[in-house]
């Protein structure tokens, strides 16, 4: 099937197969590995990209799913010069230690962070409930995340 | 130290993070190859059969399929069986039995996700088609399943009777039986330590090249450790020889343990680009990752201490049957031995200890080194038995830990099981815990649950590790087959950069920033002018990679070797350059200065007059500025702390929530504060995952029961709480840093605190692990 989306701005029209998943057209198609697969029961997170600005899964979303939709990965969000401020605390906060489940991390608090208000300690542990990291123990994440949530 | 520059002591942002955090990493998945095909293997979806017969036809028949590969074919083309790496020789002097284990299942299978044979083919979708269209023959056996019962069960191997690897112990059997007659009490203890599943987030991956025109193979794989991966298939499975063979280890994304290992798969696919003259790759999904990476923990032990009225610890008796899986994976038999007898003592001066260990195979996956690898193990029996010690005598748990630790005064100090620790002041972090978690005011808090009809516990663990693994000498002596020396590299650059390379390897720990601060601190030169190379057996000298807490007190300290030669070469430059004498030369902050005079040279005019020799006289001094060095440790490292678990238990769900956790950890000198920080901080959280959430089932059938991340409970955000982490420090003696390693501690200690705070709220002796709402609710009923 052919399906067009914009992914980190640009317009991509791509023939796919039917059951092909946005998680493969990023990686494979475009070339965009920031967006990792850690598992294949969409339980840890690693995947996570913004589709038309919600957190989404991305090893859970058929390409077709994301037909006309606005696409936006880790490598989208910010540059090495201009870091996101979700990126900036991450650094900052030492919120990431072997980086594999960083990406989705970062892109699912940043959805957190715009989508709740009053956020505090406890909000950012349930919210992140569906990222897994293995290396932090999370106290850096969470402390990430409340110092980018100030900042954002 | 300098606790705001960049040099050591000093909480350096880390260099790496750049390329994490914006996308940039470049993990093994991330690699792909020209022209390169897809594999994916054939797993045994029995935990014990024969092979009857492989039917590939149909396979080979699905478009795109390239070819496939079994057992045999490989056994056909000389690749011999992975190799475990540490023989340990039982009681009676006989060597531990090793099974054959080839890379792919021949005969029999003996674990569910045993590999047994590769499907490759022209995409990864075919090559799943085809796999499923191979048509397998098994003869269904009973599975061996439990490892209490495995002497008595069917034999798994025909050259290994009662399933026995090996019946080993250490200690002073006699002297430990009468500490135990004379004494007034004995406190006793049941414990199984559950299985667990690593678990790094990147799930192991390889990417197999073959250069025909060179006959070079390079391996792209999620390894801990390139040069043993390279040594081991080129040396024991023999697919090249290590000249024609690289490994490489690109950025990997976690690994505990379970990335130190040579697997099947890695073998097979490299084997397999050689055999087709194109590069294979495979990544594992998650659910082979929880059936055929090494599994760790697994044992069952009966602990006994011995003690005086007083609550002074006359002798500890340690029976530990230890779970080896189907297969020894390639360092199994060194971890519920080495690294787990010889911690018996913990931080007490307990004369006497005997202890056994039975190592089993079952029909379950290979169990080796996951984080920490014995030593957890260890101090759970030692911290668990002295915690039941305490509460058989109505002691309180510091004051009886406070009465037997061994004294600052004591060391070095020999312990009755083969360890010689250097320093240590473990009181120093027992009272700053104490406070950290307000000791005084726990009655309180407990009354203030209780009348909420909630309990409250509170548990300490204070623990000590063996790390930097010890002296190649005494390590080959004890069984090891592989040195454990590391090595360094730093080569100035004309002018005046540096770049290190070094045999450890990082794959979370953050090795580019901690080594460059190190280099950059000791050359006086700026730490953006420091880069880091490593996990490339093209790059690096041949090295040991990173477990086990090796890397800052081993590499580290063959870092300082090399950059004291740097340093010795460039005050003989200097002294070429001014017409005077090494020894009139200084080396200070980045400078070299002739004593007695105003002349000196920086750093990079000294590089440069080392690459632009105008007139060396070439016999004495050689051009160039580039030092190596292996650095063979002196002795163990011993990190040790104290870690504080209090609990509050719903008294009506069985809910355990950790209210406060304390680690107070002394790691020696410290590199960087932030590192290590975050080190502590997912060591306990996989510590507190083992005593409330992780568990690897099988069952009665070898079926993996928690075989995803629906059924295996891993840590997340909302299970843990903020951490309360600090340290004490006595340098290490015996390396030139005075540095003990810092990456397994929270893992190490954690799980007893955790578990003594739990048993604590409850008022019960023991229970099990994981101490879930269900088994906490059921001991709450029992305990009335």
């Amino acid at each position: 099937m052919e399906v067009t989306l914009t992914v980190n701005g640009a317009s991509h029209t791509l023939d796919v197969p039917d059951n092909a998943l946005l998680v493969e057209v990023l990686r494979e198609r475009l070339g965009l590995t920031g967006t990792h697969v850690g598992c294949d029961t969409s339980q840890c997170g690693a995947c996570v990209v913004h589709m038309d600005g919600c957190a989404v899964k991305s090893c859970t979303v058929l390409a077709g799913q994301a037909d006309g939709a606005d696409v936006t990965t880790i490598e989208g969000i910010g540059t090495v010069d201009a870091l996101h401020p979700m990126q900036e605390a991450f650094r900052d906060c030492h919120a990431l230690q072997c980086g594999f489940c960083t990406p989705g991390m970062i892109m699912a608090a940043i959805d957190l962070v715009q989508s709740t208000d009053d956020l505090d300690e406890q909000g950012v542990r349930d919210g992140l409930e569906g990222n897994l990291c293995r290396c932090t123990g999370y106290h850096n994440i969470v402390r990430a995340v409340l110092a980018a949530r100030d900042n954002m | 130290m300098a606790e705001n520059g960049t040099g050591i002591g000093a909480a350096v942002k880390r260099k790496e993070d750049i390329r994490f955090i914006t996308g940039a990493g470049r993990y093994t998945d991330d690699i792909d190859q020209a022209g390169q095909a897809y594999a994916v293997f054939l797993r045994s979806p029995h935990a014990r059969a024969t092979i009857g017969g492989i039917d590939t036809a149909a396979a080979l028949q699905v478009p795109g399929v390239v070819a496939v590969y079994t057992g045999a074919d490989l056994a056909a083309d000389g690749i011999g069986d992975l190799p475990c790496g540490w023989l340990v020789k039982s009681k009676d002097g006989s060597d531990m039995i090793q099974p054959p284990h080839p890379p792919l299942a021949v005969e029999r299978v003996n674990y569910v996700g045993e590999p047994y044979g590769i499907v490759i083919a022209d995409s990864l979708q075919a090559a799943r088609d085809g796999a499923e269209a191979v048509a397998a023959d098994f003869d269904d056996l009973p599975a061996v399943v439990d490892v209490a019962t495995a002497d008595a069960a069917d034999q798994l191997h025909e050259s290994v009777p009662g399933n026995q690897c090996y019946d080993w112990e250490l200690g002073d059997k006699a002297a430990t039986d009468a500490a135990f007659a004379d004494a007034d009490h004995v406190a006793s203890l049941d414990i199984i330590n559950n299985r667990l599943i690593p678990n790094a987030m990147e799930p192991r991956a390889a990417v197999g090249d073959y250069d025909a025109a060179s006959g070079v193979y390079t391996l792209h794989t999620t390894s801990q450790n390139p040069h043993l991966e390279r040594l081991v298939l080129a040396a024991f499975v023999q697919v090249a020889p290590e000249s024609r063979l690289r490994v490489v280890s690109p950025d990997v994304g976690g690994g505990f343990g379970s990335k130190i290992f040579v697997y099947a798969e890695e073998t097979a696919v490299i084997w397999a680009a050689g055999k087709l003259r194109r590069a294979v790759k495979w990544r594992a999904d998650r659910s082979e990752s929880f059936l055929a990476d090494a599994h760790g923990r697994d044992h069952v032990t009966k602990a006994e201490l011995a003690l005086s009225s007083d609550g002074t610890f006359l002798g500890l008796r340690v029976k530990t049957i230890a779970n080896m899986g189907a297969y020894l994976s390639t360092f199994a038999s060194s971890v519920p031995t080495y690294l787990y007898g010889t911690l018996m003592a913990g931080q007490y001066k307990t004369p006497a200890i005997y202890v056994e260990v039975r190592a089993m195979f079952t029909n379950t996956a290979p169990v080796d080194a996951y984080r920490g690898a014995g030593r957890p193990e260890a101090t759970y029996v030692v911290e668990r038995l002295v915690e039941t010690a305490a509460r058989d005598l109505s002691m309180d748990p510091a004051e009886i830990r406070r009465r037997n630790f061994i004294q600052p005064e004591d060391f070095p100090y020999a312990t009755p099981v083969a360890l010689t620790y250097d320093t240590g002041d473990y009181e120093a972090s027992l009272d700053k815990a104490l406070e950290h978690i307000d000791y005084a005011g726990f009655a309180a808090r407990r009354a203030a649950s209780e009348a909420n009809g909630n309990r409250r516990g509170i548990g300490f663990s204070s623990y000590i590790e063996a790390c930097g693994l010890a002296p190649s000498q005494v390590a080959i002596s004890l069984g090891a087959g592989v040195g454990l020396f590391e090595s360094a590299e730093v080569r100035v650059n004309v002018t005046g950069s540096v770049t290190v390379i070094t045999g450890s390897h990082s794959h979370g720990q953050g090795h580019e920033t901690t080594f460059a601060q190190v280099v950059s601190d000791r050359l006086g030169i700026p730490l953006d002018d420091v880069e880091v190379v490593h996990g490339d057996t093209a790059r690096s000298d041949y090295g040991l990679g990173t477990y086990g807490s090796r890397s800052i007190a081993v590499g580290g300290s063959a870092l300082i070797r090399a950059t004291d030669k740097i340093i010795a070469k460039g005050k003989k430059i200097v002294a070429h350059n001014f017409e005077t004498t090494e020894d009139n030369i200084d080396f200070t902050d980045g400078v070299f200065a002739e004593q007695e005079s105003n002349r000196s040279m920086a750093f990079a005019e000294v590089a440069f007059a080392a690459y632009v020799p105008a007139n060396f006289p070439l016999d004495e001094l050689e051009p160039g500025l580039s030092e190596k060095a292996f650095y063979d440790p002196g002795n163990f490292t011993y990190p040790a702390g104290t870690h504080i678990c209090e609990v509050e238990i719903d008294g009506e769900t069985g809910v355990s929530t950790i209210v406060a956790f304390v680690a107070v950890d002394d790691f020696g000198n410290v590199i960087n504060p932030m590192i290590v920080e975050g080190q502590v901080h997912g060591g306990l959280c996989q510590g507190i995952g083992q005593a409330l959430l992780e568990h690897g089932v099988y069952d009665d059938a070898g079926q993996l029961v928690t075989g995803s991340y629906m059924d295996y409970c891993m840590p997340r955000a909302d299970d843990v709480p903020s951490f309360t982490v600090d340290t004490t420090v006595t340098p290490c003696t015996h390396n030139p840093l005075g540095v003990k390693g810092c990456g397994e501690a929270g893992a190490i200690g954690a799980t007893a605190a955790v578990m003594n705070a739990v048993t604590d709220a409850l008022g019960v002796k023991s229970l099990p692990m994981p101490a879930t709402p269900e088994t906490v609710w059921k001991a709450l009923g029992g305990a009335g």
